[in-house]
């Protein structure tokens, strides 16, 4: 009895013995075992993860840390089910650590977002296994890193990923402003003919003889698209046009905002050439936002009312084909303009006349003449020319291997 | 009026019958195609097939009805093969119709006989989690936390009563991301916003119209495999073994594409037999 | 004062939009999140202006048995039913089995699919059209459309296939097409348009450009 009492004792003794001794490098969770299992727990330690690395992240607003290591050297062999990182403030104690995210085997980077501004932290990185314990039951044996640096997380007021950036668009910009500014100044700025843009006189005065309707389609997309600006921005020549030669004028619109903007363009439109009693709200009409909804009714209503001439000015998507052969097939006068490649094709195809990318933007200014207008074109133009300058000497420098020129240019993601 | 004048003014209808027929009788007939796989979706299906069962997925559905045809049968394909190897399923579109189509693609492969037998559990094995507007600032949110995107399901349940969303926070918890895009927002975003911030494993699957914009990402290494079009749907199809509607289509595209081209050169023939047409100013004129 | 007003705010927001771009600190973090849900909001309430303006057109046309008004008729009565439909459904109106749902699977989803099928029909016909040897660069087109079109489809499984080929030429071929010339003339358009972006934006911004803001210069 008494050697029994004394064993069992020793056991006991020696397992608190090891575990205390080495709590600082490995944790067995024996919470729920039983004691037999308990007494012959040997757990293979896991190799801790090597170096931590960290870093405040660059390029943000703050409470973000970037936290790098070295792979356990049993992570090649699958030993490591999972890494944990914890966090403890600078000057706290040890038994501070928080676990505040895990990463699966292999993975050697996780960034915390949950630290706070200005506050010094501390990270480790554990290293988890799996060990069989002699009942059979999973046990997880964990190995801790050495403590990282100090590092503390900060807000950027410049992100400098964004450099060359910043550098385009100041040299764009200030080119395109310095040619409005010379142009106000009465300097003739030359623009070559845009075909699409000379035809729209012709369209409308077509429409006028054949008296039938003009309609108009701004694209499918809300105010927020540069290109739907564009296509009212053309609207508002067009509705000039159709009051002077007082030819009918239909709108239909796939977004409310664009049908409340349309309409007052419309309406001033009427009004600057003396006929606000031609204009009926209803000349701008809400369809629907269904990109296909939208297609169908067009062509139902370009199939019934057979217009003579149809305008296509604005963002469009794979509804573009179905609008222009619909009205290719009933024989009205197609001008389309759109800066979205890839529906380009489809209104070459089945327009009379389109509006390539920038030549959209450039409408407003062609037809109305205005040097300020023209002048930005010319700046644009200028700053094409700087840049295929630079695609020159890129891909010459390039292709002879001298330097990665390309990596001047590369925008590293934030 | 000679026969070649005739060509060149064809009524339109004649090119619409013949194209429909061409895409009808080769559906008809039920041939069986054997159709090689490209390497863009054989690296998809690596990693795909790799995904231990339990595995978290997390899919995108980011498109409208009218995209339907290309993009259902390589998401109802990658729907049945989750469920048949154990991946979980936590599923949401950055379109409004999005997680519409996925119910369909849901419902299609529980309807399969493969999966007759199987005991699918919502919330358990899978969950939609809905649409969420906001374009990428979305995925951003996700990155934090999907909670912050998504505080409730497409069912109205909250995220923290949801089992399969238990260890789910952000996309450090995901081992496989697909996305199934028409668009925008769409694989572009999902790899300027997942892939670049959060190193998501990425595979996507595109219309043909929008295949071309992803190939830069995949030459990158950002995707790990890229589906275009329906022929990239059939291509998964046949990968994961599930040849379905996809596969029976493509030759009835083969067809059609080749009823295109004939008419093509017959129009070239005419042209040239007869001279060039007017446009309609000159004609008015 | 009408037009000084929104030629300001458009300035200041422009401005400020393209300051937050280079600025991580906040609040210029948020802004453009910010914005864009305020836009998303104004959108969606928007909508009604939208939706009632189409029911509005479409009841005065019934009333007076305008031209092809009986289109009208059933546009009224699909927008009374989807939209019945949807609020009956409360929160989990998307739910499968629900009435939106229905509608949406049988009558919605194949209506657009239908609509985009259309597409190829009508690229039959206008590629019957378009596609004309006028000239050395339209043929080049005409060649360059011919491979693509056949490298998509499965012509090489059918005609190279079964000679033991590995190789894919037409594929191939329709690869490097898309790859390389196709997606450097896209990009060179791409830079266009980015420079009329910047520019229209610029013209806006400093009130140049006040078209959109209804009529005269």
């Amino acid at each position: 009895m008494i050697r029994i009492a004394v064993t069992t004792l020793l056991i006991i003794a020696v397992t608190c013995a090891l575990a205390s001794a080495q709590e600082d490098t490995i944790q067995v969770v024996t919470d729920t075992l039983s004691d037999s299992a308990l007494a012959v727990i040997q757990p293979e330690v896991p190799s801790p993860a090597g170096k931590v690395l960290v870093n405040d992240t660059p390029n943000d607003n703050g409470g973000s840390v970037q936290i790098n290591w070295t792979a356990s050297a049993d992570d090649t062999d699958g030993r490591i089910e999972r890494y944990e990182i914890e966090r403890k403030e600078v000057n706290a104690s040890d038994d501070t650590y928080k676990v505040i995210g895990d990463a699966t085997a292999g993975q050697t980077r996780i960034t915390d977002n949950y630290a706070e501004n200005g506050v010094e932290y501390v990270y480790r990185v554990v290293a988890v296994s799996l060990a069989q314990a002699g009942d059979g039951e999973m046990l997880e044996v964990k190995s801790y890193s050495e403590s990282s640096a100090i590092v503390k997380a900060s807000a950027q007021w410049f992100n400098t990923n964004r450099t060359v950036v910043l550098i385009f668009a100041l040299v764009i910009g200030s080119l395109i402003v310095n040619y409005i500014s010379q142009a106000r100044k009465g300097k003739d700025l030359f623009i070559r003919k845009i075909a699409g843009l000379e035809a729209v006189d012709e369209a409308v005065g077509r429409a006028t003889e054949m008296g039938k309707k003009i309609y108009y389609v701004p694209g499918t997309q809300d105010m927020e698209n540069i290109q739907t600006i564009a296509g009212v921005t053309i609207l508002g020549r067009v509705a000039r046009l159709a009051a002077q030669y007082e030819t009918d004028l239909d709108v239909p619109v796939s977004r409310s905002l664009v049908m409340v903007t349309a309409r007052e363009i419309v309406k001033e439109a009427y009004m600057n050439v003396g006929r606000p009693d031609a204009f009926h709200e209803d000349t701008v009409h809400y369809l629907t936002d269904d990109q296909f909804g939208y297609a169908a009714a067009i062509d139902g209503m370009v199939v019934r009312e057979k217009p003579a001439t149809i305008f296509y000015m604005g963002a469009f998507y794979a509804e573009s084909l179905i609008l222009a052969e619909t009205g290719n097939s009933i024989g009205a006068i197609q001008i389309a303009g759109t800066a979205m490649p890839a529906q380009l094709p489809f209104f070459v195809a089945a327009c009379d006349y389109t509006l390539i990318g920038e030549e959209l933007f450039a409408a407003s200014a062609y037809l109305s003449k205005e040097p300020k207008l023209l002048g930005s074109l010319k700046g644009q133009d200028i700053s094409k020319g700087l840049i295929l300058a630079v695609i020159a000497i890129g891909v010459i420098i390039q292709t002879l291997g001298v330097y990665d020129f390309a990596s001047l240019f590369r925008i590293a993601a934030d | 009026m000679g026969f070649w004048d005739k060509m060149l003014a064809i009524d339109r209808r004649w090119i619409f019958l013949f194209v429909g027929l061409s895409l009808l009788i080769p559906m008809s007939l039920g041939i069986e195609t054997k159709l090689s796989i490209s390497p863009e979706t054989a690296g998809l299906f690596d990693v795909y097939e790799n995904l231990p069962p339990g595995s978290k997925v997390l899919m995108s559905f980011d498109y409208d009805p009218p995209s339907a045809p290309e993009l259902q049968p390589m998401a109802d394909a990658a729907v049945k093969y989750a469920f048949m190897h154990d991946l979980k399923l936590i599923i949401m579109g950055l379109w409004p119709q999005g997680p519409l189509q996925a119910e369909i693609s849901i419902q299609r492969a529980l309807d399969s006989p493969e999966l007759k037998d199987k005991e699918v559990e919502y919330g358990v094995d899978y969950v939609n989690l809905g649409f969420q507007a906001g374009n990428e600032f979305v995925i951003q949110r996700m990155g934090s936390d999907f909670r912050e995107a998504f505080a409730m399901d497409i069912r109205g349940n909250r995220y923290e009563d949801i089992p399969i969303l238990k260890n789910v926070k952000n996309f450090s918890n995901i081992d496989f991301a697909f996305n199934f895009s028409a668009g925008y927002p769409g694989t572009v975003e999902w790899v300027q916003v997942a892939v670049d911030r959060y190193d998501v494993v990425l595979g996507a699957g595109n219309t043909a119209v929008q295949a071309p914009l992803a190939y830069p990402y995949l030459g990158a290494g950002q995707l790990v495999g890229l589906l275009g079009g329906m022929r990239g749907g059939a291509e998964f199809e046949v990968a994961t073994g599930f040849s379905a509607k996809a596969t029976v289509f493509m030759l009835s595209q083969t067809f059609a594409h080749a009823i295109v081209i004939l008419f093509i050169i017959v129009g070239n023939v005419a042209y040239a037999i007869t001279g060039r047409g007017k446009s309609k100013l000159e004609a008015d004129r | 004062m009408r037009r000084e007003i929104p030629l300001i705010i458009t300035a200041v927001v422009g401005i400020a939009f393209v300051i937050q771009y280079f600025i991580p600190h906040s609040p210029f973090d948020r802004f453009e999140q910010l914005f864009s849900d305020w836009f998303f909001i104004i959108a969606a309430c928007a909508i009604w202006l939208g939706a009632l303006n189409l029911l509005k057109l479409s009841i005065i046309k019934v009333q007076r048995q305008k031209k092809d008004w009986q289109y009208s008729v059933i546009v009224i009565v699909s927008w009374l039913t989807m939209a019945i439909a949807g609020f009956a459904g409360g929160r989990g109106f998307q739910t499968p089995g629900t009435a939106f749902d229905w509608l949406y699977v049988n009558i919605y989803t194949p209506l657009s699919a239908t609509m985009f099928a259309i597409l190829a029909f009508f690229v039959a016909s206008a590629s019957y059209r378009a596609f004309r040897a006028r000239n050395v660069q339209a043929t080049l087109l005409l060649v360059a459309g011919f491979l693509v079109m056949m490298g998509r489809v499965l012509f090489d499984d059918i005609f190279f296939a079964p000679l033991g080929w590995d190789f894919q030429p037409l594929s191939e071929i329709s690869s490097f097409i898309m790859n390389y010339p196709n997606l450097a003339g896209q990009r060179a358009i791409m830079i266009g348009i980015a420079l009329g972006t910047v520019s229209t934006a610029l013209r806006i911004m400093l009130g140049i450009e006040r078209s959109y803001l209804g009529g005269g210069d």
